[in-house]
């Protein structure tokens, strides 16, 4: 019973942030505007909130410190962000060109900063974790439920399910939701009611670039000790996370979880008994989440339904 | 004076000064970098990074042609998938499988004579490449996968398999990398050792540079004619203006959608082979958790090349040039990866080459007109 409740618990690890980031992503494509650089995005935000962490962890620790790296990461990612919408929008650019530019930006410039910063040019930056929360009051002692939710679990985790919500009700339940769909599906019938599509848009990028840095910091948190200018291609995932969501929030939710499924099987395999046994190489282990990537995208993209304007550069003039 | 200006207003005039400009910005923005890391030491690191390989000498620029040869082959692969319509971001994973190709090819085949056993190598890095990408291609003909998406996990599934197969197979535990390759399967010099060497005290310190900047060249130059001679090359392209119109013409989209990426990926794996198949002094296959940069390149390589077999030769040795430039910054104590973000910017910017294309025409004729 401990084992599977440790693959439920490592499972969360690895889906919330999937969760998070394929949410951004969500937001920016429902707007009309692709963001291939979530990956990059998730880089800048694990870096500023660890770094932050790494910098004042002598002076605060807790939920406090956890916190305000939370406001940190997600506040980089926004602008961060920022160049990808003036790209994308203002200058009309190729989208997938201004996000490779960024993924690569990224990891270059944590890299260079954090060797240029820290003593003796070290590139990993270490935290201590002490963020964990053993079990939460009451609720930790609840049957199975407690053992699957409250225990040995982060406030990023209920952050995530927070989120998934405040999503649902933006996307259908507000003016501002209706509009950004608008403008991903058809922008010039948005435009000719009013709607200004370049805010809109922008809107999108940004929340996007939010999410996802706040998702770098969400991944990096629970998973390890130190920040060695990657996230092991997680911003990837969460697109694939998305379309396999087909963009909706609930769906996306489903993925989420069938993507840190995938995850915990390739890192805890040693611990499940009859894994354990079979030995097959580690490697293999690595492959286990793309490859079941490319066979759930492979069945579930025929019917795709993308929004209809994405990574279609917004023109008035243009018809 | 009426020419001069046609010349002016042209198109390819017109888009090599957008790759200037997105080239000058990223320069200014590495600058920027170095000045606000370190400034005493900031003009000192720009200049290394702009006399880039000349700094060692004749070697030095050996160094930067031994580097430009994949990255001809992976931004042939990317541009020559701009051409028809796809964006091959899968080089790295086509790169690496390729290298993984030729290398076990050029260790355990030893029973082939020199000439057949790199030709053998390079082929099987070739068909490995291309046997890569033939699932994205698939998948986006057949499944409506996007390329982008697909040639991504790709690219992380060619690393892991690469790994293990490495450790696996040709593994060197001493050293910690691939086992040397037999030196019937190392690159011939090509004439190239009589001029990229550095005489230390009347020993020749050679460069790692071989024939294979030859081949790729050989191959730009092939490609250049099937994309703009053949009508194998039309319907290719066709397809990446138009998949319904080529349709209606009697072209098999489908078909040439595979192929398309087919091809970039024999490109790309080719590439591998060329830069890994070098003896002892060359590169050797490392088991790391790292995507090959060597195919990220490829990207850049396409964009400022603007997809052009010819002008892919030229950036290609751009980016080595100041590739290796970077490498020479550490005596600064300056992180190399300052290279890394100039590229990324040079990337950014010429995504903006559509509003610099509009702009140029727009600015010239003004001074003109200004002055008449």
């Amino acid at each position: 019973m401990s084992i599977l409740f440790l693959i439920f618990q490592q499972t969360m690890f690895f889906s919330i942030p999937l969760l998070i980031v394929a949410l951004g992503g969500l937001f920016t494509e429902r707007g009309g505007v692709t963001n291939i650089a979530l990956d990059g995005m998730m880089i800048m935000g694990a870096f500023s909130g660890i770094f932050f962490i790494n910098q004042m962890q002598g002076q605060m620790s807790g939920q406090l410190l956890l916190i305000m790296a939370i406001l940190i990461s997600t506040a980089t990612g926004m602008v961060f962000s920022l160049l990808h919408a003036f790209a994308s929008i203002n200058m009309k650019s190729d989208q997938i060109i201004s996000g490779t530019a960024l993924n690569m930006f990224a990891p270059a410039f944590a890299i260079f900063v954090a060797r240029m910063i820290q003593p003796n040019g070290v590139q990993q930056i270490q935290f201590t974790n002490t963020f964990r929360i053993e079990s939460v009051p009451v609720l930790g002692d609840l049957p199975i439920i407690g053992g699957l939710f409250f225990q040995n679990a982060y406030i990023t985790t209920y952050l995530g399910f927070v989120i998934l919500i405040i999503s649902v009700i933006v996307l259908y339940k507000t003016k501002f939701g209706l509009r950004l769909r608008a403008c991903g599906e058809h922008p010039h019938a948005a435009d000719s009611v009013g709607i200004n599509v370049y805010k809109i848009r922008y809107a999108g990028v940004l929340i996007s670039g939010a999410l996802a840095g706040l998702g770098g910091l969400v991944f990096v948190v629970p998973t390890s000790t130190n920040f060695n200018a990657t996230v092991s291609g997680y911003g990837f995932l969460a697109l694939a996370v998305m379309i396999f969501g087909q963009w909706k929030p609930l769906r996306v939710l489903f993925a989420a979880f069938f993507f840190g499924l995938m995850k915990t099987i390739a890192s805890t395999y040693s611990v499940i008994p009859f894994l354990a046994t079979a030995a097959i190489p580690s490697d293999v282990y690595k492959m286990i989440p793309f490859i079941a990537t490319l066979i759930v995208l492979a069945f579930s993209s025929k019917s795709s339904q993308a929004p209809r304007a994405v990574a279609i550069p917004y023109d008035k003039g243009s018809r | 004076m009426k020419t001069f200006r046609k010349i002016l207003l042209g198109e390819e005039f017109n888009r090599a000064t957008a790759s200037i400009i997105a080239i000058l910005i990223g320069l200014l923005v590495g600058f920027l970098v170095l000045l606000i890391s370190n400034s005493a030491e900031a003009l000192a690191g720009f200049k290394i990074i702009l006399s880039g390989g000349f700094s060692t000498g004749a070697k030095g620029m050996g160094q930067v042609l031994y580097f430009a040869t994949p990255l001809i082959l992976t931004g042939l692969s990317v541009g020559f998938a701009f051409k028809t319509g796809l964006f091959n971001i899968g080089t790295p994973g086509q790169f690496i499988i390729g290298a993984f190709a030729a290398v076990y090819i050029g260790v355990t085949c030893t029973f082939l004579p020199a000439p057949l056993h790199w030709i053998a190598a390079l082929l099987a890095a070739t068909i490995a490449g291309g046997l890569w990408a033939l699932i994205p291609g698939i998948l986006k003909a057949y499944l409506n996968v996007h390329e982008v998406i697909s040639s991504i996990m790709m690219n992380y599934i060619g690393m892991y398999l690469a790994n293990y197969l490495t450790k696996s197979t040709i593994y060197d535990i001493r050293k910690a990398q691939s086992l040397n390759v037999a030196d019937s399967a190392v690159l011939p010099k090509g004439g190239l050792d009589y001029i990229f060497y550095n005489d230390l005290g009347g020993v020749k310190d050679l460069s790692t540079v071989n024939s294979g900047i030859w081949i790729a060249i050989v191959v730009a130059i092939l490609i250049y004619f099937i994309i703009n001679k053949t009508t194998f090359g039309y319907e290719l392209k066709a397809c990446g203006f138009n998949q319904n119109a080529s349709n209606y013409a009697g072209i098999n989209a489908k078909r040439s959608i595979v192929l398309s990426m087919v091809i970039a990926g024999m490109l790309a794996g080719l590439g591998g082979g060329l830069l890994y198949l070098s003896g002892a002094s060359g590169r050797h296959l490392k088991v790391v958790d790292m995507l090959a940069v060597e195919g990220f390149n490829g990207i850049p390589v396409a964009l400022l090349g603007l997809s052009n077999p010819i002008g892919i030769i030229f950036s290609a040795f751009i980016i080595a040039y100041i590739t290796q430039g970077g490498n020479y910054l550490q005596t600064l104590n300056f992180a190399p990866e300052v290279i890394d973000i100039i590229i990324a910017c040079i990337i950014y910017f010429s995504a903006f080459a559509l509003y610099f294309r509009k702009l140029l025409p727009f600015l010239i004729k003004k001074g003109r007109g200004d002055r008449q």
